[in-house]
């Protein structure tokens, strides 16, 4: 019993991780199309955003919640406007070029930081199921993962904000003609896709060492869960993460951490070759 | 007319490379003829991409899996067998099954291109972390202890068919890796001229059209994907072979990106541009390799944004054009014939 207890809750925490991870590359790629190769420097960034404000002394907290979402926000808001806009309806080119945003930035911060694993401190201690000792850090993973998807579906759905964005992403020409100016819209979309990378990397940071290659461990889970959920953002992000989180858990508990990765991905491709539109291409065709 | 120009390209390509194969080990010092079969190795790798990208216009974004399975290969092929030819062919050879299985998925699922270029990505992701986590001596192959992120190290030199018992030395690695240089360019050149080759770049320019022609544009790319993961496989054997030495940073995705770089600067749909592209780049890497100030990563980065920006069609189509814009302001005559395919060409897609 404790121990379908602690794997239920091994199960719930990697559902949340992946879904955190995968969220912001699912708004840059499913409202703009664009394939942010950068996705996992982004989250390299606010880990170290965390990593550089709650060693200066700033609210723990703070410094992983608040501030990376924040700080990367910006950097993606300024990547857009001096590189990303050129590129606009060029699928290609804009996935070498934020290849070469990521690597610029990989060498960026391995100048400043040098290539060494920093850490930032666990803020909460661990508690019990049955006989099992886990970490409440856990907890604080899911319910970052609930809060982030539940707002930004209010976000879309309920907000004049949210419709700006579905109505340019649907129609840039038909939403120009009333009065929305697209190019704002596609960066601010740029921004919050980069802000919630920002946010993962932060969130994760406590139980991930802070490395300049970090961003190399998520990048392929997050892609292959943006392909594996298909056109709705949202629903999509938390389907795949909910059939790959449980897939990944299951078999890394059986065997390795290494071979539950292994077994995400192949299931992945083979998803992928069954469903090429991904899991809401086919079901829940009106969801968001 | 155009088919005997370019061959003709090609044979002056194929001589030149002749003459630097027999002149670098009397021209460069030992660390030299070594440093320039690293160039070698990377050229291959450079052209199976360049054929992959630039004439298939598949979006592989992981070549550097076939590279990093034909090295693993050769390695753990040359320590059970002993025998390095079988283990260079094997090398070729698995590096294709193993493309020709993952391309079924891709090309027979019917997956965009970009859906293309992750996946590749994320299988040479995985690559790395599975070879990453073999360290310990109960992961091994027969006798090749695969060693986890410390590699395998002392891989067997190749030794020509005949004498096993006489590998080759620096310059005799550096004769195979420039011969297996020029195969693979020639096979190319080859492969392009034929039937086949040209049913590959129908496919590449119009998908749907060469699919109504009667065409099934996923056997060839298929086979074209295949035919890239050998070549990347033999880089990969010629690779090992030169450091007696292979770890999982092979199938980093800097390696991959590294043979991105070289065929977007150098051209896409030539054999050529990547090639000198693939030179290049490495003789970047090394240079950037021997100061400290500035990390290789943060170069590369911005040689790809800005080829991105502002060269996207990569430097030899563009030396091309402008030698043919100045042989075409020297003879008007031929310039008013080079208009009518252009006219004609216009007229069928309106």
């Amino acid at each position: 019993m404790d121990l379908t207890g602690l794997l239920a809750f091994n199960v719930l925490t990697g559902i949340a991780t992946l879904a955190l991870i995968t969220i912001g590359l699912g708004v840059i790629y499913g409202m703009m199309r664009i394939i942010n190769l950068a996705h996992g420097e982004f989250m390299m960034l606010g880990a170290y955003t965390a990593v550089t404000a709650s060693t200066a002394g700033v609210n723990i907290w703070v410094s992983m919640l608040i501030l990376p979402p924040l700080v990367v926000g910006l950097v993606g808001l300024v990547l857009e406007r001096t590189i990303i806009r050129f590129l606009y309806g060029r699928m290609m080119d804009t996935m070498l070029a934020t290849w070469g945003i990521s690597l610029g930035l990989i060498g960026l911060i391995t100048s400043i930081f040098g290539n060494v694993v920093k850490s930032v401190q666990m803020p909460v201690g661990s508690f019990a199921i049955g006989q099992y000792h886990v970490s409440a850090y856990s907890l604080v993973i899911i319910g970052v993962g609930v809060v982030v998807l539940s707002s930004l579906l209010l976000l879309l759905r309920k907000t004049r904000f949210g419709l700006i964005l579905r109505a340019t992403m649907q129609n840039p020409a038909m939403s120009a003609s009333l009065g929305v100016r697209p190019a704002a819209v596609y960066m601010a979309t740029f921004a919050l896709g980069a802000a919630l990378a920002g946010l993962a990397g932060g969130v994760l940071a406590p139980i991930s060492g802070v490395s300049p290659g970090m961003g190399g461990a998520y990048i392929a889970k997050a892609f292959i869960t943006v392909l594996g959920g298909g056109p709705a953002i949202i629903a999509g992000t938390g389907l795949a993460a909910g059939l790959f989180g449980f897939i990944n858990e299951i078999v890394s508990f059986l065997s390795t951490p290494v071979i539950g990765d292994i077994a995400l991905l192949a299931s992945a491709i083979v998803l992928i070759r069954v469903l090429p539109q991904g899991i809401t291409g086919r079901f829940l065709r009106r969801s968001s | 007319m155009k088919l005997l120009r370019s061959s003709g390209g090609a044979q002056t390509v194929v001589i030149l490379s002749i003459i630097v194969m027999f002149a670098v080990p009397k021209v460069l010092s030992e660390f030299g003829v070594m440093q320039a079969t690293l160039f070698a190795a990377v050229a291959i790798f450079g052209l199976s991409q360049g054929f992959v990208w630039g004439y298939a216009g598949i979006m592989s974004f992981g070549q550097a899996a076939f590279l990093g399975i034909g090295a693993y290969t050769y390695a753990i092929a040359a320590i059970n067998l002993g025998n390095t030819q079988m283990a260079a062919l094997l090398a070729i050879a698995v590096p294709m099954l193993f493309a020709a299985l993952l391309g079924y998925f891709m090309f027979y699922g019917r997956i965009s291109d970009a859906y293309v270029g992750v996946i590749t990505l994320t299988v040479s992701v995985i690559l790395f972390e599975l070879m990453n986590s073999t360290s310990g001596s109960q992961y091994h192959i027969g006798d090749a202890v695969l060693g986890g992120f410390n590699g395998i190290p002392a891989i067997p030199p190749f030794a020509p068919p005949g004498k096993p018992d006489e590998p080759l030395d620096q310059i005799g690695v550096w004769y195979v890796a420039m011969s297996t240089l020029i195969v693979a360019y020639g096979f190319l050149k080859w492969t392009l001229a034929s039937r086949f080759g040209r049913v590959v770049v129908a496919i590449r320019e119009n998908e749907t059209r060469a699919m109504l022609i009667g065409y099934d544009p996923r056997l060839y790319k298929l086979l074209s994907f295949v035919i890239g993961a050998g070549i990347a496989g033999a880089a990969g054997a010629v690779f090992a072979t030169w450091g007696g030495f292979i770890s999982p940073t092979v199938f980093a995705l800097t390696m991959s990106a590294q043979v991105i770089i070289s065929v977007l600067i150098g051209g896409l749909g030539t054999l050529i541009g990547p090639i000198l592209g693939a030179v290049a780049i490495q003789y970047l890497i090394n240079v950037a390799g021997t100061q400290h100030t500035i990390d290789p990563s943060l170069g590369l980065g911005i040689v790809l944004v800005a080829f991105v920006l502002l060269v996207p069609q990569g430097v030899v189509p563009v030396v091309r054009s402008w030698i043919a814009r100045l042989s075409s302001t020297s003879r008007t005559p031929r310039a008013k014939t080079a208009k009518t395919p252009n006219a004609s060409e216009q007229e069928s897609r309106s």
